[in-house]
């Protein structure tokens, strides 16, 4: 398997992979999406209890369970980049952080609109809306971490170490918060029971589920990619790249461009 | 002399020199705790209730104060590059320098809490196991710290950058410790929260040393 | 079609504005997150075009003798 993987770690491989991935994962996770979204607001039938709020469901579960999977995905990355010193791993954790912070800062978004008619409070210090709202400044802090320095490379195995650090952590924290919660107020929530949901309104969850998968897919191979050109912006491949696409759009811009 | 012994003797000479500067952080942390009765009014009560917490957020911040100076001055001038390339392993250099570090400049705020209990209207039992959090908590801080200083120290102006790295994983040890002074408060037993900090703070020993060494090595790059 | 017309749907049977608030923020940040990384890639490609053009021009003005 490492042979056949190997050739991926070389930067211009991956950039490959992803321009050949990326269309299939844009396309059918946008339909998925719309499909899935409409499927949810309008075809799903109603919740006897929560009326039609309970349409939320159709957007902050898919993104409450990316949330976590995407810092897993991140912390694997940096620990295949600082293990196996693999340079790409560094840019796929560098690529995954932001689509981590977007997915938890709508399952936070969302979870505070459904909180609002059903809890009667826009927030609640629960511990899964807290321990998403760490989750969230731990993403923050990885990409800060890797702005902030100048040279990529470094700044990669920074984030990288802080990413590791944040997931050895999360465990802890959420175990934690789950247990100050029960500390500090008692049984109030109205927990959300799971009880077996209808078919009816299972299957556009499950595709909404599916479509977020696929929409940040999408966008990490894109800022992969992005990635990949900033490090290697110099290279030959990279020239030939630009010289390429911009003949395909405007055949006739590079002689005006000159003039 | 064992280079570990040599390296211990000189940071605390090299705090001693710097005694101003050590000063700092205790004088933060004084202010910001006198801040609260002057924000929520002197009642005893109230200031009972949240002392804890105050005391707690105050030490955490005033320690992400202090630990800038964790590796700066030895990066600036070029020692940190020598202590990599010495023979001795980079993992216990990095211990000795956070145990200096903590016995210089988070120690003296652990002397200075029995003042801040009296200004925060803390009983007797509350105040033991404020002291008992704040010796086991304080080497946690400065063990996790010291990765995120490693790794911000060749950064120009890492000190808010330090605060968002740190203040989110410090979550877990804070919910801890103020929750075991507020078992004291109730008269309840404590040790659980203890063995919960004592836990994660040998977890981190056995860990952070290796995590800082790497972190100093990719900011030496 | 859960719906009976237009204005029940977008009332949502009173939660209109939880519903729409949370999918229209949501929908909205993956809107922009994509359109960001997207200008972004653009804006690089342009970035190495232009660094090309120069050296061009700066291989030109080497190989032109300097007139007095």
């Amino acid at each position: 398997m490492w042979k056949w993987l190997h050739p991926y770690a070389k930067p211009e491989r991956s950039y490959q992979l992803c321009q050949t991935l990326l269309p299939w994962f844009a396309v059918l996770g946008g339909l998925s999406l719309f499909v899935g979204t409409m499927w949810g607001l309008a075809f799903a039938p109603a919740d006897y209890q929560q009326g039609d709020a309970f349409r939320i469901i159709y957007i902050h579960v898919p993104s409450a369970i990316l949330s976590k999977s995407l810092y897993c995905t991140m912390a694997i990355a940096a620990f295949v980049g600082l293990v196996w010193q693999v340079k790409t791993a560094f840019m796929a954790m560098v690529a995954v952080a932001p689509v981590g912070a977007m997915v938890t800062f709508v399952s936070l978004i969302t979870g505070a609109a459904w909180g609002k008619p059903m809890w009667g409070t826009w927030w609640e210090w629960d511990a899964r809306m807290t321990s998403q709202l760490i989750l969230l400044f731990l993403f923050v802090g990885v990409m800060s971490l890797y702005k902030s320095f100048e040279d990529a490379q470094q700044g990669g195995k920074a984030a990288g170490v802080m990413a590791m650090v944040g997931i050895i952590n999360l465990p802890i924290i959420h175990y934690s918060v789950e247990w100050w919660n029960s500390l500090h107020q008692g049984a109030t929530i109205l927990k959300m029971g799971k009880p077996s949901m209808a078919p009816d309104m299972l299957w556009p969850l499950l595709l909404c589920i599916v479509s977020w998968v696929l929409v940040s897919s999408a966008i990490f191979l894109l800022r992969l990619q992005n990635e990949i050109v900033r490090r290697e912006i110099k290279r030959p491949w990279v020239v030939e790249l630009a010289l390429q696409n911009s003949k395909q759009q405007a055949p006739n811009n590079m002689s005006t461009d000159r003039g | 002399m064992s280079p570990i012994i040599a390296l211990f003797k000189r940071d605390l000479i090299l705090a001693y020199h710097n005694r101003a500067e050590l000063m700092q952080p205790m004088m933060f942390f004084m202010l910001v705790i006198s801040l609260f009765p002057l924000a929520v009014g002197p009642n005893a009560a109230t200031l009972k209730i949240i002392g804890p917490g105050v005391i707690w957020v105050a030490a955490i911040l005033s320690s992400l104060l202090g630990l800038e100076r964790l590796f700066r001055d030895d990066f600036q001038d070029g020692s940190l590059e020598q202590m990599i390339l010495s023979t001795t392993p980079l993992p216990a250099i990095a211990l000795v320098k956070v145990a200096t570090h903590w016995l210089t400049s988070i120690l003296p705020l652990i002397c200075l809490s029995p003042l801040l209990a009296v200004f925060l209207h803390l009983n007797e039992a509350m105040y033991w196991a404020l002291l008992v959090t704040l010796l086991l908590g304080t080497p946690l801080l400065s063990l996790i710290g010291a990765i995120a200083v490693a790794l911000t120290v060749g950064l120009n102006r890492g000190g808010v950058l330090l605060a968002l790295l740190l203040v989110p994983i410090f979550i877990p040890l804070l919910i801890f410790a103020t929750s075991a002074v507020d078992a004291a408060a109730m008269e309840l037993p404590y040790t659980a929260q203890l063995a919960f900090i004592a836990a994660m703070l040998l977890f981190a020993f056995a860990l952070a040393p290796f995590a800082i060494a790497y972190a100093l090595k990719v900011s030496q790059n | 079609m859960h719906f009976a017309s237009m204005n029940e749907f977008v009332a949502m049977g009173g939660y209109g504005l939880y519903v729409w608030l949370s999918f229209g923020l949501g929908l909205l940040s993956v809107a922009i997150l994509w359109l960001s990384s997207w200008s972004t890639k653009k804006r690089l490609f342009k970035q190495v075009l232009r660094e090309q053009v120069r050296q061009q021009r700066i291989q030109q003005a080497k190989q032109q003798p300097v007139k007095p």
